[in-house]
């Protein structure tokens, strides 16, 4: 027990000077010492030249459209495409080709007029409807592109066939044609928020049945709107637009 | 004296049964909305979302070469075909030749990745319609197959398994010889399934004719993979549209003939065997040389878009890329999610049977929630 008493007491005399020893050496740093001091003061601004602040880059501009490059020379159209271009010619706005794939891109009022002679036409004969999906490019005018992907298991070969549309404008669903499209096209509903109309059962599918706003769009932040959207669209918009223009000044 | 008419003992009015989301027949988080009559089934609602992660909108805010593990949580028992699947769209995407050897390594991948899902389908969907014993024998041979992953890459259930070009690893040494036991193991192994259950007479009454539905209906629903083939048509992306180095081996598509659950269950133990034969011709065949081909470091793909399918175990997944040309990151990354297109179909095939029924059709179209919701 002594021994514990005097390590005690000497310990608590001890740290007392450590304390003090400490707060001196903390304070050390904090002081520029005194050789250094002259040449590394920053408030000095006749002498050092301020260093240009690297200004903040403007991020690109969102991308426009797809590329959709035409085909090359070289590569010849296959048969059921130069039959819908005699078939369908004025629909036809453009023929793409890239990495292998065709993609033929439509006007949306004779869409249904496309795909319908698409499946039935004997040497398309496209029976099965991969995917139907769209992509989002806010720039645009008509923002969104609705891609079809089809297939033939017939002739096994793929064509994809695309609209493009604006935020409310109808696009008719192929779900008479393909029944498939039913889900496809009500994921792209909730994702996007394309107006199909036609559509047997146009409810969300994977979003909540009472979520505002459509996630997959390219200005739907990545993080989410968070509580507020759900309970007052109104004050989460004002919000956000409040924290935009910070962000911009 | 005044007679009443005597009630009715029952109500006889449409009964609403909410059957899941938490059901242990449901293959997750599931939800389906019954109307019945008595017992059987007169309409359906199937809900989705609950698992909804938004993996594509978070996949469009990642590196291309940071989404090979974000495909790994869709279809979680079955990640190394969704890994294939999404390299080999930005593959195509870049027009980047991948070696040989590297394409080999896949396809045993692939196929033992099949084999794994199709042991659990086989033991959950057995267990679904009370055969518990087929539960323990598939599991332990997909244990196997764990164990031969777990040794190639690490991890047993999301392998991060390929790269964008050819793959993270070479084989470890001895391991071509540990698959070649493994497919003997197997071979021996499916002979005990089938004892089990293919001439059972539980199983025949439950499966045979129940969800019957016909080729032209099958493909017009959009249904894939075996659930497709038990229906008699021969659609299967590695004959159609060979990819990996699939065109170079000798195998078959098994199909059925009368579109029920039985048929499914056959195609899909037949496909059992078909892998077995893949992966003995690519191990035997097995090409020297690199394993990555010239890829940049910074992957960043020409702008266009692409769709690319490759057959996993449930079916056709699909992948649209968008490339704006410039980001580090796709500007629209799409699934087309096997799961979801046979999912879509389950609301025609339960129509008009028993409840009892609804459990053994789940299992059947053989469906992983994380892919449908994504």
């Amino acid at each position: 027990m002594p021994g514990v008493k005097v390590r005690w007491s000497g310990r608590s005399g001890l740290n007392t000077e450590d304390l003090m020893s400490d707060e001196s050496k903390s304070e050390k740093p904090t002081n520029p010492p005194p050789s250094a001091g002259p040449q590394k003061v920053p408030p000095v601004p006749s002498t050092s030249t301020p260093k240009p602040v690297p200004k903040a880059k403007a991020p690109p501009a969102a991308p426009t459209g797809p590329a959709d490059p035409a085909p090359p020379e070289d590569v010849s159209e296959p048969g059921f495409l130069t039959q819908l271009r005699t078939a369908h010619g004025t629909a036809i706005q453009k023929v793409s080709y890239w990495v292998g794939d065709w993609s033929v891109i439509v006007s949306l009022s004779s869409l249904l007029d496309v795909v319908k002679y698409l499946r039935d036409a004997p040497d398309a004969a496209f029976d099965y409807c991969s995917d139907v999906t769209a992509t989002d490019w806010p720039p645009r005018d008509q923002r969104f592109d609705v891609i079809y992907c089809l297939y033939s298991t017939r002739h096994r070969h793929r064509v994809r066939i695309k609209v493009h549309a604006a935020e409310d404008e109808p696009v008719p669903s192929v779900t008479d044609i393909w029944p498939a499209a039913n889900w496809l096209e009500r994921e792209v509903y909730d994702l996007f928020g394309v107006n199909f109309v036609g559509h047997p059962d146009r409810r969300r599918l994977l979003m909540p049945d009472e979520w505002q706003g459509h996630p997959q769009r390219k200005d739907y932040p990545l993080e989410g709107p968070g509580e507020l959207l759900m309970e007052n669209p109104q004050d989460w918009l004002r919000l956000r637009n409040i924290r935009d223009e910070a962000e911009i000044e | 004296m005044k007679i009443e008419a005597p009630r009715p003992m029952f109500d006889t009015s449409e009964l609403v049964l909410n059957m899941g989301p938490q059901h242990p027949s449901t293959h997750g988080v599931l939800r389906i909305v019954l109307r019945l009559d008595g017992e059987r089934v007169v309409d359906a609602d199937i809900v989705v979302g609950y698992l909804h992660r938004g993996i594509e909108k978070l996949c469009e805010n990642r590196d291309w070469s940071q989404i090979i593990l974000l495909t790994d949580r869709m279809d979680y028992v079955a990640a190394a075909s969704s890994n294939l699947g999404y390299c080999e769209t930005v593959e195509k995407l870049m027009s980047v030749e991948v070696p040989r050897r590297a394409q080999y390594i896949r396809t045993i991948l692939g196929e033992l990745q099949r084999i794994a899902s199709h042991c659990l389908w086989l033991g959950t969907h057995a267990m679904d319609i009370g055969a518990m014993t087929v539960f323990l024998y598939a599991f332990r041979e997909r244990e196997l197959i764990l164990d031969l992953f777990e040794e190639y890459c690490g991890a047993r259930l999301t392998y991060n398994a390929t790269r964008i070009g050819g793959l993270p690893l070479d084989i470890p040494p001895g391991w071509d010889k540990k698959v070649r036991e493994f497919c003997d193991i197997m071979d021996s192994k499916l002979g005990e399934y089938e004892t089990l259950l293919t001439h059972n007479r539980i199983w025949l009454e439950r499966t045979k004719g129940i969800g019957v539905i016909d080729g032209p209906e099958a493909i017009a629903m959009g249904l894939c993979g075996p659930t497709l083939r038990g229906s008699g048509v021969p659609r299967d992306v590695r004959k159609d549209e060979p990819y990996a180095a699939y065109d170079e081996f000798d195998f078959e598509v098994p199909i059925g003939t009368e579109g029920d659950t039985y048929d499914r269950y056959l195609v899909r133990l037949e496909e059992f065997r078909q892998s077995l034969r893949i992966i003995r011709q690519a191990i035997d065949g097995l090409p020297e040389g690199p394993i990555v081909g010239k890829v940049p470091r910074l992957i960043k793909p020409p702008a266009g878009e692409t769709y690319h399918a490759v057959e996993s175990p449930k079916g056709e997944i699909g992948f649209f890329i968008a490339s704006d040309g410039r980001s580090t990151n796709p500007y629209r990354f799409r699934v087309r999610p096997p799961s979801f297109c046979n999912l879509q179909g389950l609301r025609r095939l339960i129509r008009g049977h028993l409840v009892a029924d609804v459990v053994a059709l789940i299992g059947s179209i053989d469906i992983v929630l994380g892919e449908v919701d994504r």
